[in-house]
This record gives structure tokens, C-alpha cells and sequence, in this order.
């Protein structure tokens, strides 16, 4: 199409799904022994990952809620509806800590970046404390008393529901019990935290299952991409 | 002042966000979204800290010819050729005001290429290991093993016709043995209470933590000047 | 080894090649793609729920999707994002899409030139569905959204002031969307916006997460998420629930199905692995005791 660039071309298009077609492969050669082709993928993978992240960190984060906020006037040929924003100079306290933060770079003065770790540990603990308090603590406790009888909670028969609300409520005790290591696991105490961990043994297996299933719907996902590539449905 | 002021940032910066929770009005309301916006801001400075120190570590390699620096020759061109090309908005059709991630820009074109590929690619070469350990691994020796392994196969034959199969024949006083029954009632329950404990477990570990950070009982993020 | 030179079949089992499970594998996920080997999952309780909770809404529901992955997990999200968006069309409810991943936006465009664009042309960008794109910040975006979305969306994707879409009008927090669906497939994803959103906002939550996530996340279910799909089978269910309800979409909606063809047969790959693995080392245990 005329004026259109070229790497929006469906010729460039090709050649991309060639160059990713190329890269599974090389990854995947691994699988057979490590070898040059596979080091070469994987060190491109780190520099070009590394980048993206950078990229995006400057674009959505850097431009628009920094300098835009601070120096919105500066914009105009990058941001053009920054221009004209007020200042916002309590922005220049991100600024001051991220540039603190890359003292860390120099051993005289590394010292000067724990100021700004101490803003972002401050954050995290203040934002995590009532958030899990909130949603993985009460919320958790509150759903876990449940009744014995519930219609509808699990089809099926009467006896069924009462079973499984017993299961659910002696499961999350003993399985907490079994985390508690301030007393020896002896006597009932100890036969307890043994439930307990038949309880998790059954949580884990679960999960690797589910696990099992990630993992090979991923690899359905890139082995449907080579059969694409190499039949020419995609290029 | 060393230990004293990030001691206090710490306090200070916490403090507010619990109490935003509860008196979510001026200046708490506000304090709660800007410290967002910084906490961003400052993450971004910790990446440009993190590719520093890439470039740093693979300058190294190259300069004093250790093992395999050709490939970090690779990683060097890479990171700088994806970075150029973002940063710079090579081919991007509006130019300075355009999208980075437009379509024509060689970033997009970059991403697409090589980056999706190989991200996903590296995480599909999990299922060869998933499915290695579960035959050199993966062994009945102890009471909750077996216990382990039931769940995992119950689970793993719900979605086939052997799992269907196996037990389509039960009378209906047993059908909740029927694997896709049982599959769903070991989700719902045992492993619902299991991951509920684990959660509970958790969260008291992140807001007793959270807490000895805030009153500056643990300072271990402080380094070596932390202790005492 | 035992029995001196001779190499018995217990030997070449316990001493099996890797490369050869590897290949196994392989041929277990590429046969059934080459033979377009389907299979029907019915859908579970879980899933139903969610599914019901889409479908029950009156038409014109305010459905927020949150595009929370990358191309890592896109075999297993995307397909729950396509049944999602297409039930949400069918049904005549408003979808806003969005990302806390910036690779999320990238999927999001790609379901609407494949989904939107090709079956719902129909459909009006800024009456129908809005592509509000990724905004940094992670969970810190969800706590602002809840006390205002406009001040931090103050455009779509495109540049386009969001005030000019009359989809956003009365959209103030996020307590004005009747339902959020989070397609996560790590942090931040599924499980904050239950912490961020859901629970301070008592705002219904839902959605879909991989598989790895999605036993960790039945603790929320059903109390604090009205659903969850759990991994490719979790996108398959849905898409069964919804080929049922409308059969319209029985040729279009079937990537998760087609795809857990191979699922089916690498599961039982894996059990046949397991099995064999045990029996070897049970045998060679008793031949380590016998000698």
C-alpha cells in the first residue's frame, strides 16, 4: 500500500513471522543439548526484554507523570495535551529520591539510597497491611464459617454439602495447626497438624495438576505458531 | 541521619496509607494516590539502575574477553537497539507525538518479532521439564506423596475420556466418585481449605512484617547500618 | 547395574534418555494439532457461575476487562478474553477494556481487529465498547481508579478525549461498572483487583487466570469472586457454556476446545509417565534389597 511504512508491509510481516519462527526453534534446540543457537537466543532475549521494560517504564511513567507534571511547557512536540498543565511541584520529591536511588551506583555516597528504598518499603508495608489484612485475613476467616447445611452450596445430596462444609472448616483448622510450630505436634495437637498436612498434600497435588496443564497449554500455544509458520497460513 | 531519616520516611509513608484506609478524606485521599504515582516513578529510576548495571556487567565480559562475551556482545546490541528504537520512535508513522507501540515503528516490529516469540517460547520449554521430573521425580515413597500423586491424577484425568470412562459405570448412590465430580469437589474443598490456610498463614506473615517495617522493628533494609 | 554386562529392561527404564520423554511430548501435543483432535469439557460450577452472572445482567451492563498478561500466557488468556467479549456483545452489555500490563494493551488490540472488528462490525467504538489501554502504576491504578477513573484515563488508547464517548458518562470510580473481569496471569492480576477493588468496593469481581494461579485463587470463590476460569480447560468450559446458550458462535468460539485436544493427550501422556516412573522405582527397590 503506498505511503505505508515498511514494516507495517505484509512482506515485512513475513519476514517477522520467519525471524520468530526462527527464534522458537532456536530455543527449543536446546532441548536436545545446549548449544550456540540457543545461547545466542537466549542472550538476545535478555537484552531485548531488558529494553522493552526500560522503554515502557520511560513512555508510561516517566514522561506523563513526571516531567509532564514538572515541566509540561517542554512537551509540546511529544506531549502536546501536557502543554499548558500547571506545575505540580511535588513532583520534584520522586524526582529527588530516583535520582537518591541511583547513588547506589557510587560507594562514597550509596548510603543516600536507602532513603528512597525507606519511600518504597514505606509503601509496600502500608499498602500490603490493610489490603491481606483485609481480604486474605478476615474475608478468609469470615468465608470459612460456613454453615453445616447449605442447599445448593455443592449439588448433589444432603449428607454431601454437611460433608464437605466439615471438610472445608476441619481442613483450614488442622491446616493451620500444622503451621503452627510454637508447640510440639504431639498427642491431638499432633494428629491435627497430621490432617493438616494430608489436607495441603491434597492442595498441592491440585496444584500441580493445574500446573501440568499450564504448562502444556503454553506449549500448544507455540507448537500451533510453527505448524501455522511452516504450513504458510501466517506469512 | 543515616539510619534516623529513611527510619522516618518509612514511618511516615505507611502511617498515612493505613490511615487513608480508614479517614479516606483530604489530605489522606489525595496522599494515597500521589504516593502511587511516586512509588512509579521511583521504580522507573530502579530500572534505569537495572540497565546500567546490565550494560555494566556485559561491557565487562567484553572488555576483558571472559567466557562467552561474544554473546554479551549480542545482549549489548540488543538492549541498545530495542532501547533506541523506543526511545526514539524510529519509524513510528506520527513521528515525536506518535505512539511508541504504533504499528510501523520498529519497536512494535521488534516486539513482535523476537520478543513474543521468545518470551513465550521460554516458558513453553516448562512442559518438556514439567513432564521429565514427573517421571524421574515423581514418586508414591511416603503416605502424603500418595495423597499428593491421587489428587494430581484425579485432576489430570478430568479433562480426558479415560478419566470419564473409568467411572461413568458407578450406580448414582457413588456417582460423586465419577472423576469429573471428584476432580471438582477436590478444587472446591480440600484444596479450597488447603490454599485458604496457606493464605491465612501469609497474610498474618505480611502484616506482622508489614507492621515491624513501619515502627522500624525491622530494619534489615537498611543494610549493615540497619542492625541495632 | 546388575546381572553383569547385560542390560536389563529395568535398566533402560530407570536410565531413560530425557531427550526421549522430550520427544514424546511433543509428538503428544503435535499429533492431535495436526489431526484437529477437539473434545467438549462441560462446564464446571465455577465457571457456570461466572458465566451466569455475564448472562444474567439486563442488556447495557457496564463490564470492565482488565488485560492483565503477556504473550507468555497468551495460549491460555487470550481464548478466555475472546469468549468473554463475545458473550458480553451478544449479550448487548458495554465493555471497557483495559490493562495494568502494558503488554495487555497489545492483546487487547489484537482482540479487537480479530474479534470485534471482523464479527461485530455492528458494534459502535465509544457506544458499545471503549479501549481505554494501559496506564502504569499497578495496584496503585486500581486504588486511584476507585475514587476516580477520569483523572487518570483522560483519553482512550487513541488520544481521543474520554469525555466525547457517551459509554463514559456516569463513569466516576469503579463502583459504576457492574462487574469486573480480571484476565491475570501473575502481579498484578486477578487476585489484586479482588484486594483492591472487590472487597474495599464491594464491587463484583470475576475473571480468568492460568492455570498455575487458579487453585490459589478458590479461597476468594464465592464470596468474593463471582467466577473464575482456571487455565485453557477454564476457557473451554466457558466456551461450552456459551456455544449452548448461543449456537450462533459454535464455529467461531472454539480455539480453547481445539487446543485441549492436545491437552487431553499430553495429560495422559504424563499419567503413563508417573505410572511407569513408579513402577521402575518400585522394582528397583527390590532388586536393590535383593542384592
Amino acid at each position: 500500500m503506498e505511503g505505508q511504512p515498511f514494516l507495517a508491509s505484509p512482506l515485512a510481516s513475513a519476514i517477522g513471522v520467519w525471524i520468530g519462527a526462527f527464534m522458537t526453534l532456536m530455543i527449543f534446540s536446546f532441548l536436545y543439548k545446549d548449544n550456540p543457537f540457543y545461547k545466542f537466543a537466549e542472550h538476545l532475549f535478555v537484552g531485548i526484554s531488558a529494553a522493552y521494560w526500560m522503554t515502557v517504564a520511560f513512555w508510561t511513567t516517566l514522561i506523563p507523570n513526571l516531567i509532564a507534571r514538572l515541566w509540561p511547557s517542554q512537551l509540546g512536540g511529544v506531549l502536546p495535551s501536557a502543554v499548558g498543565n500547571q506545575v505540580e511541584w511535588q513532583y520534584l520529591i520522586p524526582l529527588l529520591l530516583g535520582l537518591i536511588l541511583l547513588t547506589r551506583l557510587v560507594n562514597r555516597i550509596a548510603w543516600l539510597s536507602r532513603w528512597a528504598m525507606a519511600f518504597v518499603i514505606g509503601f509496600a508495608a502500608g499498602t500490603n497491611f490493610t489490603r491481606y489484612l483485609q481480604s486474605d485475613f478476615v474475608s478468609q476467616i469470615h468465608n470459612t464459617m460456613v454453615p453445616l447445611y447449605e442447599p445448593g452450596r455443592t449439588a448433589g445430596v444432603t449428607i454431601g454439602s454437611i460433608f464437605s462444609n466439615l471438610v472445608i472448616v476441619g481442613g483450614v483448622i488442622c491446616a493451620i495447626i500444622y503451621f503452627y510450630f510454637s508447640k510440639e505436634h504431639k498427642g491431638t495437637f499432633g494428629r491435627a497438624a497430621r490432617v493438616g498436612i494430608w489436607v495441603l498434600m491434597t492442595a498441592f497435588g491440585a496444584s500441580f495438576g493445574y500446573t501440568v496443564m499450564a504448562r502444556v497449554s503454553l506449549l500448544t500455544g507455540r507448537m500451533r505458531y510453527l505448524i501455522e509458520w511452516a504450513s504458510g497460513q501466517s506469512w | 541521619m543515616k539510619r534516623t531519616i529513611p527510619l522516618v520516611i518509612t514511618f511516615v509513608v505507611g502511617l498515612s496509607l493505613i490511615i487513608a484506609m480508614f479517614i479516606p478524606h483530604s489530605p489522606f485521599h489525595e496522599l494515597d494516590s500521589q504516593f502511587s504515582i511516586f512509588y512509579d516513578v521511583i521504580a522507573v529510576f530502579a530500572f534505569i539502575l537495572g540497565g546500567g548495571n546490565l550494560l555494566k556487567v556485559h561491557f565487562n565480559k567484553i572488555q576483558n574477553k571472559r567466557r562467552d562475551w561474544k554473546y554479551s556482545l549480542v545482549t549489548v546490541s540488543a538492549f541498545l537497539l530495542m532501547l533506541v528504537a523506543g526511545l526514539f520512535k524510529i519509524g513510528v508513522p506520527d513521528g515525536w507525538t506518535g505512539d511508541y507501540q504504533a504499528t510501523g515503528g520498529l519497536f512494535k516490529y521488534l516486539y513482535d518479532a523476537t520478543f513474543q516469540p521468545l518470551q513465550a517460547t521460554m516458558f513453553s520449554l516448562l512442559a518438556f521439564f514439567v513432564a521429565s521430573a514427573s517421571y524421574r521425580a515423581f514418586r508414591a515413597k511416603t503416605r502424603e506423596a500418595t495423597i499428593l500423586l491421587v489428587a494430581a491424577f484425579v485432576i489430570l484425568l478430568r479433562p480426558t475420556p479415560l478419566g470419564y470412562y473409568l467411572t461413568f459405570w458407578l450406580p448414582e448412590p457413588l456417582k460423586f466418585l465419577h472423576i469429573p465430580n471428584l476432580s471438582t469437589w477436590i478444587l472446591s474443598v480440600p484444596n479450597m481449605a488447603g490454599q485458604r490456610a496457606i493464605m491465612i498463614g501469609i497474610a498474618l506473615g505480611i502484616v506482622s512484617t508489614s507492621l515491624r517495617l513501619i515502627l522500624g522493628i525491622e530494619r534489615s533494609y537498611l543494610g549493615s547500618e540497619g542492625r541495632g | 547395574m546388575a546381572n553383569g554386562n547385560k542390560t536389563t529392561l529395568l535398566d533402560r527404564f530407570s536410565n531413560l534418555d530425557r531427550r526421549v520423554i522430550f520427544l514424546l511430548i511433543a509428538l503428544a501435543v503435535i499429533i492431535p494439532l495436526i489431526v484437529n483432535y477437539t473434545t467438549y469439557i462441560p462446564p464446571s460450577l465455577i465457571v457456570q457461575t461466572l458465566f451466569d452472572k455475564v448472562e444474567d445482567m439486563p442488556p447495557g451492563a457496564k463490564i470492565l476487562i482488565s488485560f492483565d498478561y503477556g504473550p507468555s500466557t497468551v495460549p491460555e488468556n487470550q481464548p478466555m478474553a475472546n469468549a468473554l467479549v463475545r458473550h458480553a456483545l451478544e449479550k448487548g452489555h458495554r465493555v471497557y477494556l483495559m490493562a495494568l500490563w502494558p503488554t495487555g494493551a497489545r492483546q487487547s488490540q489484537q482482540l479487537i481487529e480479530e474479534i470485534i472488528d471482523v464479527e461485530y462490525p455492528d458494534k459502535v467504538e465509544g457506544e458499545d465498547w471503549i479501549h481505554l489501554g494501559y496506564k502504569a502504576g499497578n495496584q496503585g491504578l486500581i486504588n486511584t481508579l476507585m475514587s476516580d477513573v477520569k483523572a487518570m484515563y483522560t483519553t482512550d488508547i487513541a488520544g481521543t478525549a474520554i469525555d466525547e464517548f457517551p459509554m463514559m458518562d456516569g463513569i466516576n470510580t469503579l463502583r459504576d461498572f457492574d462487574l469486573i473481569l480480571a484476565l491475570g496471569s501473575g502481579f498484578p492480576g486477578t487476585k489484586e483487583w479482588v484486594q483492591f477493588a472487590g472487597d474495599p468496593g464491594n464491587i463484583p469481581v470475576g475473571g480468568g487466570t492460568t492455570a498455575v494461579m487458579a487453585p490459589l485463587l478458590f479461597p476468594y470463590y464465592p464470596k468474593q469472586m463471582v467466577g473464575l476460569m482456571g487455565g485453557l480447560q477454564g476457557a473451554a468450559e466457558y466456551e461450552a457454556a456459551l456455544i449452548e446458550r448461543y449456537p450462533q458462535l459454535s464455529e467461531r468460539s472454539r480455539i480453547a476446545s481445539t487446543s485441549m485436544g492436545p491437552q487431553v493427550t499430553a495429560h495422559l501422556v504424563i499419567i503413563a509417565f508417573i505410572i511407569v516412573g513408579n513402577i521402575t522405582f518400585i522394582f528397583e527397590r527390590r532388586r536393590s534389597r535383593k542384592y
